[in-house]
């Protein structure tokens, strides 16, 4: 009953279609250029879907409630996440890789790598809790300086939430000083397992434009070829 | 003597002190249908009877996550990763803010089902063993596992005569183990009772033949919770 020999993370992706993930802190601008890149994607006529963390219809009211009640703890927490992300892979991103489709999702696994163990939990454990997960062909993390993105965040929005803050864990009155600490550790087990998990690192402070046109390159060079010849393409012509 | 800490299987939870929880915990695992929430039920007014605090609780009854998997299980797009983990959110929840706390306080805690139950259902739908068993590592070693263990052609009989009918889950339907509701039930619970039994050994379970009446299956789970010494309260009833 001791703990399994360390497996590799993640099941193989043997099918048609691709898997483009974006990670970083809160602040790293990931969601806009994983946008930009989907666009790009599907300008050139390939079939794209999109996946978000934290969607799934039937994990998502309890999730809500939670959060709003305030009941979870560092192991509960993680382990509805794992559910939200297990009601996606089984239902939407392997049924759409299987059909060749590029998913292209804002956060994957390594979110929960960083954020859960930031708050406390195993990194064997959930490393172990994500095993069910598609093995992404890319996996860009958009690096940032703390206080970059905390400039980006606490001037661009209303009110930071109770478990973004990581207000759970007691680290600090302030809101905002919480929110530091916390984002500060994830960052930290973010840098730690970049190599681990095989990383494409960006330069997240660099302009939009420049970050855009390195991931466009790094795709292009391990996808290029793969994408022309397995990759679904969507229809010329959509009848409506 | 039974003086040793409870401790977890393989992931200890943050924050949870094994040398506070002075409690006994009690679980009664086995199939569909076998008798397990009579057994709880009788066994809890017995106990109290005898002086002791008990708290029983059960799977998919957590504040967390229980609407939740009722809600998830009325559709027909739950799959087998998802259900798994969703069971174990709900047991964990459980056991952070139920089960936990009431060991602290000195409660004999008695669950119907437990980790056993997940991960069986989970093996029973091909999901890796291995990967199950370190999902459910923090829960506590109980103190005993009684497994109300009986036959397939038992478990049928007691659907059709007690329930009238096949349930859709109980029935392992989401994976259409047979051609209908009859022949997927006889395969899925025979893989359900093979993946407990395969644990019986590994996690020390005391195996109770329940093909006998509820009244001696009550007589023996007595006799067997008489073995781990609980404290005992003078000037009870009844003796």
């Amino acid at each position: 009953m001791a703990n399994p020999p360390a497996n590799p993370l993640f099941a193989p992706n043997r099918y048609r279609g691709k898997l483009i993930v974006v990670e970083g802190i809160d602040g790293s601008g990931k969601s806009t250029q994983i946008a930009l890149l989907s666009q790009w994607l599907r300008a050139q006529g390939y079939a794209v879907a999109f996946s978000e963390w934290n969607s799934s219809p039937i994990v998502h009211e309890t999730t809500r409630r939670g959060k709003k009640k305030e009941m979870f703890t560092p192991t509960t927490f993680s382990l509805i996440h794992a559910t939200d992300f297990a009601d996606r892979t089984e239902r939407y991103i392997l049924p759409l890789i299987k059909a060749g489709a590029v998913v292209c999702a804002d956060r994957y696994a390594y979110t929960a790598f960083a954020r859960d163990v930031a708050r406390g939990v195993g990194r064997q454990w959930v490393r172990n809790l994500y095993r069910f997960a598609i093995r992404p062909n890319l996996s860009f993390y958009f690096r940032v300086p703390l206080d970059v993105a905390l400039g980006r965040i606490l001037g661009g929005r209303d009110a930071i939430k109770y478990y973004e803050a990581g207000q759970d864990l007691g680290l600090s009155r302030d809101v905002e000083e919480s929110f530091r600490i916390f984002q500060g550790r994830i960052l930290d087990e973010y840098e730690a397992m970049s190599r681990e998990v095989g990383f494409h690192v960006i330069d997240a402070t660099q302009s939009i434009e420049e970050q855009q046109q390195r991931m466009r390159a790094i795709v292009l060079r391990h996808l290029g070829r793969s994408l022309e010849k397995s990759v679904l393409r969507a229809p010329r012509v959509v009848f409506q | 003597m039974n003086k040793k800490p409870l401790e977890f299987y393989s992931e200890p939870l943050p924050g949870v002190d094994p040398m506070e929880l002075h409690g006994k915990l009690i679980v009664i695992e086995g199939p569909d249908a076998v008798g397990r929430s009579t057994q709880v039920t009788a066994l809890k007014a017995w106990l109290e009877q005898e002086g002791h605090a008990v708290l029983d609780t059960g799977m998919a009854r957590s504040a967390l996550a229980g609407k939740g998997i009722q809600k998830a299980k009325e559709g027909n797009t739950l799959g087998a990763v998802t259900m798994t983990l969703y069971y174990a959110t709900d047991f964990a929840d459980r056991l952070e803010n139920e089960i936990i706390p009431a060991l602290r306080a000195g409660f004999v805690v008695l669950t119907d089902r437990y980790i056993f139950s997940i991960m069986a259902r989970a093996i029973a739908r091909h999901e890796d063993p291995a990967w199950i068993r370190h999902v459910t590592g923090f829960g506590l070693v109980p103190h005993a596992i009684y497994y109300l263990r009986t036959e397939v052609n038992d478990l049928v009989s007691r659907v059709v005569v007690g329930r009238g009918h096949f349930d859709y889950w109980e029935s392992g339907m989401d994976f259409r183990f047979g051609e209908d509701m009859y022949e997927s039930f006889m395969r899925y619970q025979k893989r359900l009772i093979r993946a407990l039994d395969g644990m019986a050994k590994v996690y020390g379970f005391v195996t109770i033949d329940a093909r006998r009446s509820p009244a001696e299956i009550h007589n023996e789970l007595r006799r067997q919770i008489g073995k781990l010494n609980l404290k005992i309260v003078n000037g009870k009833p009844g003796r």
